[in-house]
């Protein structure tokens, strides 16, 4: 029992037991879903505010859901962003090619090409439905389930299969585990392994973009798990001071590896209603509903290069598999969480939508499906003829000092010295090319 | 003065001999680097209309405007990471964090994020930073305003770690500081930001007007990280020290009649290891003073290398005088600080054989 002053022992003989509240999921391995607790509003029943209104005005936007794709396909409602076919098909392109390169790379870190892998399989709109909404040029700052934004941005795919294999051909230099890309390029920031560090640097580059007078903003994710970070409040509280062109995207997927949203305060509220409290404009949006994502990025977006003031956008959706290929979902939640999702599956709804407005059809989807794993297995062929993780085919071993500083200081060289020696040592022959890891 | 220094030195002719103490050098570093680049900005907590609670940012607000220098919210954390983000758009921010034992809310965004930008990223994104914080005890301070934690940073790749001893230096280095392409702690004794300190609390204060490291030349110069600075030369041993330390020692000797071989670091990474061997080589003696806590403090790293690498060199084993491995206590404060007790009886037990 812990210490308590003797003085005041007394004095506390006849109040009531306190308890503590542990959070506990409602379903675990085996049990039956039942999601009817979760709130699904009517497509197109939320109203749009103005894009510069008063965050004040709209506090009933942090607690509704945006959803513009109904139970009948089609489109409602005055979120819905009247987007051409072509656009709708591309997008749905973008996320076939997504979930082909999920799939594929998955495979390929359970047969032993890699070391680690993140799918973002059921949040594909909540990264190329938004990032579609932003100009190609604004500096997006992601989380590690992202992959999506740079599928939509044209980032070469050799480029990330490379980083995921750390093979030679890796611009990062074999250095970042999988997936933590960069392309300055691409405007997209380097991934950190560190959770919501990305937040306030998006602002801070936003504030840096306003400073200087730029037209570009900036947009973050982060995972609903990881808004507790202290990083997050500091985010929403530069955003909020120095009005910031920024969007604070928050991914409420349900799970946090095996911990679910209520570790991050999901019992008690929104994660859009964090919005509030800081004075931020707040959207909560159906982050399966591709038109959604869309038109909630795209109205941040406009409110942000107005210098209307930042957005935090709450994403609500699910995590349809595992964390990483670290883990089993399986031992922690229940198998049917998937199926009974309220919100279904954001590529089967954006494909029915199109064949719902008579512009696609099952027979294209299949084809579409087809050509987008036909092409990742090419990429990852040609990726592999870099070499594949462990296999001896990566960057020359002296690049593991640079970079560390711009130049290479008297203590890095000696190490670097040091570094070769060992390599001699054991191939004295020289590097074996393959089949052997150094 | 050493070569290095004399050569990145303006010349003397055209820039007149002005007397400014720590805090006016630096402030005049940061009017200088404002100046020459557009890209420079400063923030920090009460830095902008008030102008820094230690008044280094005075009148920078007023000259270069609000969108420049800022106050932030007390929030280190953010306060790091917005530097690093505007670093990545493409600025050279210059944040202050008010005391140096106010930094660790801003530890994983320097450690995780600023020092591997660089290295994760394979030099895409950058974060060219410059930290500036006022560090070290010696004004009554207590626990929370007093710390020395320069070994938190030196420990991490990716970050160089630079403290002044002088006004001149003050200026040249945080210059050099700034225009650096890497992410560096820039912290600034405080106790020595009036006037040197000799060590001897009950003493009155000299102002830095009455010493020739106050001559700060306008305009712009540099003194390039990673290069120690003779202060007395000598025969007997070897002192490595930096910040305030630097004074203290210097007084002990003169006192002691010691002839020293005092070297001021002025920059712990990237470190100037030829002019430590140099030195160490020739006096075969070497005491390394800290006002930071002794165990893993940075004398642990100079106690080593000078051990690895002038081993054969020595007449007797390196001595360490530092601060206690207590929190820095605020009434005897005094008594934590190493001062010229300490340090002469180090002296003593170095030259004994």
């Amino acid at each position: 029992m812990a210490d308590r002053p003797e003085g005041n022992a007394a004095k506390g003989d006849n109040r009531p037991k306190l308890s503590l509240h542990v959070p506990e999921p409602k379903f675990r391995p085996g049990d039956t879903v039942d999601f009817s607790h979760i709130d699904v509003p009517e497509a197109g029943s939320m109203a749009r505010p103005d894009e510069a209104c008063d965050p004040g005005e709209m506090r009933d936007m942090a607690f509704g859901l945006v959803r513009v794709l109904g139970d009948d396909d089609k489109a409602h409602g005055p979120w819905d962003p009247k987007l051409d076919a072509d656009t709708l098909r591309t997008m749905l392109g973008h996320m076939a090619m997504t979930r082909a390169f999920d799939e594929r790379m998955f495979r390929g870190q359970r047969q032993g090409k890699t070391s680690f892998y993140m799918k973002c399989t059921g949040e594909e709109a909540t990264s190329i439905s938004a990032s579609m909404a932003l100009a190609g040029d604004d500096m997006v700052f992601p989380s590690y389930r992202q992959q999506g934004i740079l599928i939509q941005r044209g980032y070469p795919m050799i480029e990330m299969i490379n980083q995921i294999y750390s093979n030679k051909g890796d611009k990062l230099k074999g250095r970042q585990l999988p997936i933590m890309y960069s392309s300055r390029e691409h405007s997209f920031f380097t991934i950190s392994g560190n959770l919501a560090t990305q937040t306030p640097q998006a602002v801070g580059w936003a504030m840096a973009s306003a400073m200087k007078g730029d037209s570009r903003i900036a947009a973050t994710w982060v995972g609903e798990g990881s808004t507790a970070e202290g990083d997050f409040h500091s985010a929403c509280t530069f955003a909020t001071v120095y009005n910031a062109p920024v969007i604070l995207n928050v991914i409420n997927n349900q799970w946090a590896i095996s911990s679910f949203s209520g570790f991050a305060g999901a019992e008690r509220t929104t994660f859009a209603a964090r919005a509030l409290g800081y004075g931020l404009a707040g959207l909560r949006v159906d982050g399966n509903d591709a038109l959604a994502c869309y038109a909630a990025e795209q109205w941040a977006a406009n409110r942000a290069r107005a210098n209307a003031g930042p957005t935090l956008i709450e994403f609500f959706t699910y995590r349809a598999e595992g964390h990483s290929t670290s883990d089993d979902p399986s031992g922690y939640r229940s198998a049917q969480e998937r199926d009974e999702w309220p919100l279904g599956d954001p590529v089967m709804r954006l494909k029915n939508h199109l064949i719902a407005i008579g512009e696609w059809d099952e027979e294209r989807q299949e084809k579409m499906d087809l050509e987008a794993a036909e092409h990742v297995k090419k990429v990852t062929k040609e990726a592999e003829a870099n070499g594949i993780l462990g296999h001896g085919l990566h960057h020359p071993f002296r690049t593991m000092f640079e970079d560390v500083f711009e130049e290479l200081p008297w203590h890095l060289k000696e190490q670097a010295d040091q570094a070769v020696r060992e390599r001699e040592t054991k191939f004295p022959e020289g590097l074996p090319a393959k089949g052997v890891q150094g | 003065m050493s070569e290095t220094e004399t050569k990145d030195a303006p010349a003397t002719e055209g820039s007149t001999e002005r007397r400014l103490n720590m805090i006016e050098a630096i402030n005049d570093a940061l009017d200088v680097s404002m100046g020459r680049d557009a890209d420079v900005v400063v923030m920090g907590e009460d830095v902008g209309y008030f102008g820094g609670v230690f008044r280094c940012t005075a009148g920078l607000q007023e000259k270069y405007g609000k969108t420049r220098v800022f106050d932030t919210p007390i929030n280190e954390c953010g306060i790091i990471a917005v530097a690093v983000g505007m670093g990545a758009y493409g600025l050279r921010p210059v944040p202050e964090i008010q005391f140096a034992d106010y930094i660790y809310p801003g530890l994983d965004q320097l450690i995780s994020e600023a020092a591997r930008l660089r290295y994760r990223s394979a030099a895409e994104y950058i974060a060219p930073m410059t930290v500036r914080s006022p560090f070290g005890g010696g004004i009554f301070g207590g626990q929370t305003h007093s710390q020395s934690p320069e070994a938190i940073f030196t420990h991490v790749s990716g970050l160089k770690t630079v403290i002044p001893a002088t006004p001149y230096d003050a200026k040249g280095l945080l210059i050099s500081c700034i225009e650096d392409n890497d992410p560096v702690i820039f912290f600034e004794p405080k106790r020595i930001y009036n006037g040197p300190f000799s060590g001897y609390y009950d003493k009155p204060v000299q102002p830095w007007k009455k010493f020739d490291a106050s001559v700060v030349p306008e305009g712009y110069y540099k003194i390039p990280l990673g290069k120690a600075r003779q202060v007395t030369e000598g025969e007997q041993l070897t002192i490595l020290a930096y910040g305030t330390m630097v004074h203290v020692v210097e007084a002990v000797c003169k006192e002691k009649g010691v002839e020293a071989d005092i070297l001021d670091l002025r920059t712990l990474v990237p470190l100037d290891i030829e002019a430590i061997e140099a030195s160490v080589e020739r006096t075969g003696r070497c005491l390394i003073v800290h006002e930071a806590t002794r165990t893993s403090g940075f004398g642990a790293e100079l106690s080593a290398l000078v051990t690895e690498r002038c081993f054969y060199h020595l007449e007797a084993p390196v001595e360490r005088v530092t601060g206690f491995d207590t929190p820095y206590p605020h009434s005897l404060e005094w008594a934590y600080f190493p001062g010229p007790i300490r340090i002469g009886e180090a002296i003593d037990k170095i030259l004994k054989d």
